[in-house]
């Protein structure tokens, strides 16, 4: 579904991670590890082309959005939702069917009002993002991005800053969505739980080494791999200065 | 030595080695206090040297920081150092702070540099971070979709912006052309009184209002008020990811934002100027009014036959062109903002300075052009 070949990444001529290859089977949950500032979100917004790679190439080959005939065929949840401040969370989960839909204001409603129930804010229709909480935002913003039933979705650290009962919660809603609509996930994280509970494959990113320094089933790198730095991120080690 | 709390003292062995004693409660204030003694206890001092911390009741983080330091010191002159003698929580802090060694900065510290050297710098960075030319590019671009799809242009907004930036702003418009009126009347009547020629207070009131201080004026608060609110808008919008979110969504940025504010404005512009004309005009009334005994009757009789359509049209033809970039310079400086919330500050500012500047070139071109031909 997305293959990445030889992507160099950094900003203003410094390469932060070079050489990336990797393959995101359809249907997968894939998360990209790594630890602060090792250019997780960094890859993640290269891959949705929100930035220029310094070489290399992203490719996808993916069907358009459930909803509609076209339109962007993924979805993305921003680290922080980046919802639009001036529109209340059905605007916001709405815009894109407007946008890519002829559908009519009352099947956007009942659409909108689907989603923000499967993310747990029904009722918080008429709710302007600044009266949420921080969790909340998060969730709307993963319904803004699953709105058209994407086939893939991107999401930025969607498990930080949530408790923990919203965090598994959130784990069960996309296992469920990748096992009902089959939608391939591609998940930026370093929260653990999350990771072993949804994540079949992964790749680990490393600041020192600049590219990826493991892949795999988080599991069995967890169990299996010898590289100091995995075990040490899987075991919750402070590295040997 | 000895200080408040603590006291050290430095015992020479032999001319090999050398022990430095420190004894009491050891803080940052104190120790940096007497720091310069410390160093001069440590002048000259041979080949090994030992920092002995067992008579030391507590260590505090600066202080262990600045013992760190010292023998770093010590040890890059090539001689020899230890800390010994600590134990229990005086132990753990040079532990703690032990555990992290040196690492050499990543980024060199900004050089001093001259003032013309700083000028250019400023001017490059300024330059490039305006992408003015990419921006133009982008906003032709945008045009051309808009002009193929009109509807693709978030119109919803269109309204509620004009409102903002009409509705909202006509009170002080409105305060603002009274007074300039008013004052360009006094102005006025110094001068012309002298003469004996009151009545055409009225007539310079009327032709520099509306051909240039009206579309000035509003040109100028709307940049204030409405360009200033475009770009921290846009701005704050750009560090909390939402514009990414926007073109993740397939969304234009320029038809969902850009050009409904620039529309709003461009017709917004001429009506908060022909109100402006309007009130300007009342302003010089009063003044002929009040210190000129003139009529009402005679004032507005000579105001109409100084007046040609063509002076209230040149003006709102120029608040069209001055609104147009006005909301242009505020959404380039809004998209182009980074760095959080300074970014946000830095970009309204430059938004509001760079439209006033562009406001007046454009005005002088077109108070050139209308000479040239006669206007």
């Amino acid at each position: 579904m997305i293959e990445v070949r030889d992507l160099s990444i950094g900003y203003g001529g410094q390469v932060l991670l070079h050489d990336l290859t990797f393959d995101v089977p359809e249907g997968d949950v894939f998360v990209i590890l790594g630890g602060s500032g090792s250019g997780k979100s960094t890859l993640l917004r290269h891959m949705v082309g929100l930035e220029q790679p310094m070489a290399g190439i992203v490719h996808f080959d993916c069907a358009p959005p459930g909803l509609v005939d076209s339109g962007p065929p993924f979805g993305v949840l921003f680290q922080s939702g980046a919802l639009f401040g001036s529109m209340t969370l059905a605007q916001n989960v709405g815009l894109p069917l407007q946008k890519w839909s002829t559908l009519d204001a009352s099947a956007i409603d009942t659409i909108v009002r689907t989603k923000l129930r499967l993310v747990g804010l029904e009722g918080y229709e008429n709710h302007l993002p600044a009266e949420l909480s921080g969790g909340m935002k998060k969730r709307a913003g993963l319904a803004r991005a699953m709105a058209l039933d994407p086939p893939l979705l991107f999401l930025d650290e969607p498990s930080a800053g949530l408790d923990p009962v919203s965090s598994a919660e959130l784990d069960d809603l996309i296992l469920a969505l990748n096992v009902s609509l089959g939608a391939t996930f591609v998940i930026v994280s370093h929260e653990l739980q999350s990771i072993f509970a949804i994540g079949r494959q992964c790749i680990m990113l490393d600041k020192d080494a600049g590219g990826i320094i493991a892949r795999g089933n988080p599991a069995e790198l967890r169990d299996h791999s010898d590289n100091p730095r995995v075990i040490a991120f899987f075991k919750r080690q402070a590295l040997a200065a | 030595m000895s200080a408040s709390a603590f006291q050290v003292e430095r015992v020479d062995h032999d001319s090999e080695h050398t022990e430095f004693r420190f004894s009491g409660r050891l803080s940052f204030r104190d120790l940096y206090q007497s720091w310069s003694q410390v160093r001069d206890l440590l002048a000259a001092h041979p080949p090994s040297v030992r920092f002995d911390l067992s008579q030391v009741e507590a260590l505090d983080g600066g202080a262990t920081a600045l013992l760190l330091e010292l023998k770093s010191e010590v040890v890059e002159k090539g001689a020899e150092a230890d800390i010994v003698g600590a134990s229990g929580r005086v132990r753990a802090m040079l532990d703690l702070y032990g555990h992290h060694p040196k690492r050499p900065h990543l980024q060199d510290p900004p050089k001093k540099i001259g003032i013309l050297d700083q000028i250019g710098r400023e001017t490059l960075t300024m330059f490039a971070e305006s992408n003015a030319l990419d921006y133009a590019g982008d906003v032709v671009v945008a045009s051309a979709n808009a002009a193929r799809a009109p509807r693709s242009i978030n119109w919803r907004d269109v309204t509620r912006l004009m409102e903002r930036a009409g509705a909202d702003g006509l009170p002080i418009v409105l305060l603002i052309s009274f007074l300039v009126g008013l004052v360009t009347a006094f102005q006025a009547a110094v001068q012309l009184r002298q003469f004996g020629a009151n009545i055409f207070v009225a007539d310079l009131v009327a032709l520099s209002i509306t051909r240039e201080l009206g579309p000035l004026m509003t040109a100028i608060i709307v940049a204030g008020r409405s360009g200033a609110a475009f770009s921290a808008e846009l701005g704050t919008m750009k560090v909390s990811e939402e514009i990414d979110a926007l073109r993740t969504l397939g969304l234009d940025p320029y038809l969902f934002l850009v050009f409904p504010r620039v529309i709003a404005l461009v017709l917004v512009m001429p009506l908060l100027t022909l109100f402006a004309d309007i009130v300007g005009v009342l302003g010089g009334l009063l003044v002929a009014l009040l210190g000129l005994d003139l009529t009402v009757n005679a004032y507005l009789l000579e105001t109409r036959n100084a007046l040609k359509l063509w002076d209230v049209g040149s003006g709102m033809l120029k608040s069209v062109v001055f609104g147009l970039s006005v909301a242009l310079i505020a959404c380039q400086r809004g998209l182009a903002t980074h760095g959080g919330a300074e970014g946000v500050g830095r970009s309204t500012t430059s938004a509001v300075v760079s439209s006033l500047f562009a406001l007046v070139v454009l005005d002088a071109i077109f108070t050139m052009l209308f000479n040239a031909f006669g206007w």
